[in-house]
């Protein structure tokens, strides 16, 4: 479904990515685990081109992402992107929140886009925020809106940027749950964590970055239980 | 009246008056001889005239202004749109020029070099404020926009939606907050401003003031009662600015 291939990305004279090759499957759940500066989130951002890569191809569903001539806002329609700071946007109310890219983009007309954010907010346990303002909810209140508000476009692929690394420790929980249910929907997930937890017990697979590479990849068990690689090892020594 | 003549012939005489004396007779002679009042009120119309045309002029130019110079700055590498990047130059000399250039200057360029012909001062006064609010603005709008989180765009966009209607719906809402004290602050220096208008003509409540004061040659009257006209209409425009604010403060405590 989306695939790398030698993704390269500087910044100025810092270069964060080194050649990136990767393929996801439909359906797919991957975790992104790594150091911080290893250049998972700038990764992240490349799949929806938040970050223009410097050079190396992204192909979404054999479409060339970087091509010129490719319409990035219907591509991006197609991926829900979590941010780590939420970045709900506080001039509305959550139900605005929900269906302003919906009915924008024309993907969806305002009774089925206000029918499906309430149906949404529903299964999170929100219902009753919908007329409330971003600043009256809670961090984890905020992540699971913000969740919804990406699932709102009916993404195909859903990309997470430590969702829960801004949270205080008794809400990580509860914006996990929701990423769980969530997987097992079938939803192909791309996910930079520092939850290892998580990780182990949804990812169908693992990546290990360091320095803007790859350095290992394999099933939780693998990654976790029988690392192959010392610097893997010291990381997972370290955030075990 | 009569009063005033008596008294003001004692003046012209050299004999000794009391100060309530001296007092009625220059403030008579400032404000009430010959219905000068009307010439300042008239005065005061033009300065509210041209400041509220200025603003005006000055809000539009200032918008247009940011939106080229925001959208030419957030436009993706490698992607650069040519018409946007004459259009980003053409704004970066504007600002340049008039902000490095004193307002006085600008003034007589534009009422003796570029409008010599025309005899509509306050017209050509009011168009050299706009202008010159016009670069001061763009600034403080985008300042207002860049001051949004960059988070906010990149949700806007990461959901799919354009760059207008992210602009439109979530950037530019949140920068109107930010932007309008500093905008009632341009509004204020600008209403201070037109007195400048006086040095090509206009005649705007400075002007009116210096016309009395060459007919009467006493100064002290016209000139601060000029500026307490000034005092009072700022201290007024103040204070309704901060009600304004109030009342937009209180909508982010929801």
């Amino acid at each position: 479904m989306i695939a790398v291939k030698n993704l390269k990305k500087s910044f100025e004279n810092l270069e964060v990515l080194r050649g990136v090759d990767l393929n996801i499957e439909k359906g797919e759940r991957v975790v992104f685990i790594g150091p911080s500066g290893s250049g998972k989130s700038t990764f992240l951002r490349c799949l929806n081109l938040l970050e223009t890569p410097t050079s190396g191809e992204i192909l979404f569903d054999g479409v060339s992402m970087t091509d010129p001539k490719t319409n990035i806002d219907e591509m991006r329609q197609r991926m829900g992107m979590v941010f780590q700071h939420f970045n709900l946007f506080p001039n509305m109310t959550i139900l605005k929140n929900l269906t302003l890219a919906p009915v924008r983009t024309k993907h969806l007309t305002r009774e089925q886009a206000e029918k499906k954010a309430l149906e949404l907010l529903r299964r999170v346990g929100l219902e009753d925020k919908a007329g409330g303002y971003p600043a009256q909810l809670s961090g984890g209140q905020k992540q699971r809106v913000a969740i919804v508000r990406a699932l709102c476009m009916d993404p195909e692929v859903m990309l997470f940027d430590e969702p829960t690394s801004a949270l205080d420790p008794e809400m990580v929980g509860e914006v996990l749950d929701v990423m769980k249910e969530l997987a097992h929907t079938g939803m192909t997930m791309v996910c930079v964590t520092h939850e290892m937890g998580f990780a182990r017990e949804v990812a169908d697979r693992v990546l290990f970055l360091d320095e803007g590479r790859i350095l290992e990849q394999g099933s939780p068990e693998e990654i976790f239980n029988h690392p192959q690689q010392q610097r893997t090892r010291d990381f997972l020594n370290k955030v075990l | 009246m009569e009063q005033y003549a008596a008294w003001k012939a004692m003046i012209v005489a050299g004999e000794s008056t009391t100060a309530w004396q001296k007092f009625y007779v220059f403030f008579y002679q400032a404000f009430l001889e010959n219905d000068r009042w009307q010439q300042y009120l008239s005065g005061v119309g033009t300065t509210l005239l041209v400041t509220l045309f200025a603003l005006m002029l000055g809000v539009v130019l200032g918008v247009l202004v940011a939106i080229v110079r925001t959208a030419h700055d957030q436009q993706r590498p490698g992607r650069h749109n040519p018409v946007l990047g004459f259009f980003n130059s053409v704004t970066k000399v504007y600002v340049t020029v008039i902000r490095g250039t004193p307002m006085m200057v600008q003034l007589l360029i534009m009422g003796f070099v570029i409008f010599a012909s025309s005899r509509d001062y306050v017209t050509v006064g009011a168009l050299t404020l706009g202008i010159n609010s016009g670069a001061y603005t763009a600034e403080i709008i985008r300042g207002g926009l860049m001051a949004v989180d960059q988070g906010q765009m990149e949700a806007g966009r990461s959901l799919g939606m354009n760059y207008t209607d992210t602009m439109r719906f979530v950037v530019i809402p949140q920068a109107v907050k930010a932007i309008l004290p500093s905008l009632g602050n341009e509004f204020i220096v600008l209403l201070k401003d037109t007195s400048l208008i006086s040095v090509i003509g206009g005649k705007e409540l400075l002007y009116a003031a210096r016309g009395v004061v060459s007919r009467t040659y006493e100064a002290m009257y016209p000139y601060i009662g000029t500026a307490v006209i000034y005092l009072v209409l700022v201290m007024l425009f103040t204070w309704l600015l901060s009600i304004f604010e109030r009342r937009l403060r209180a909508s982010d405590r929801r």
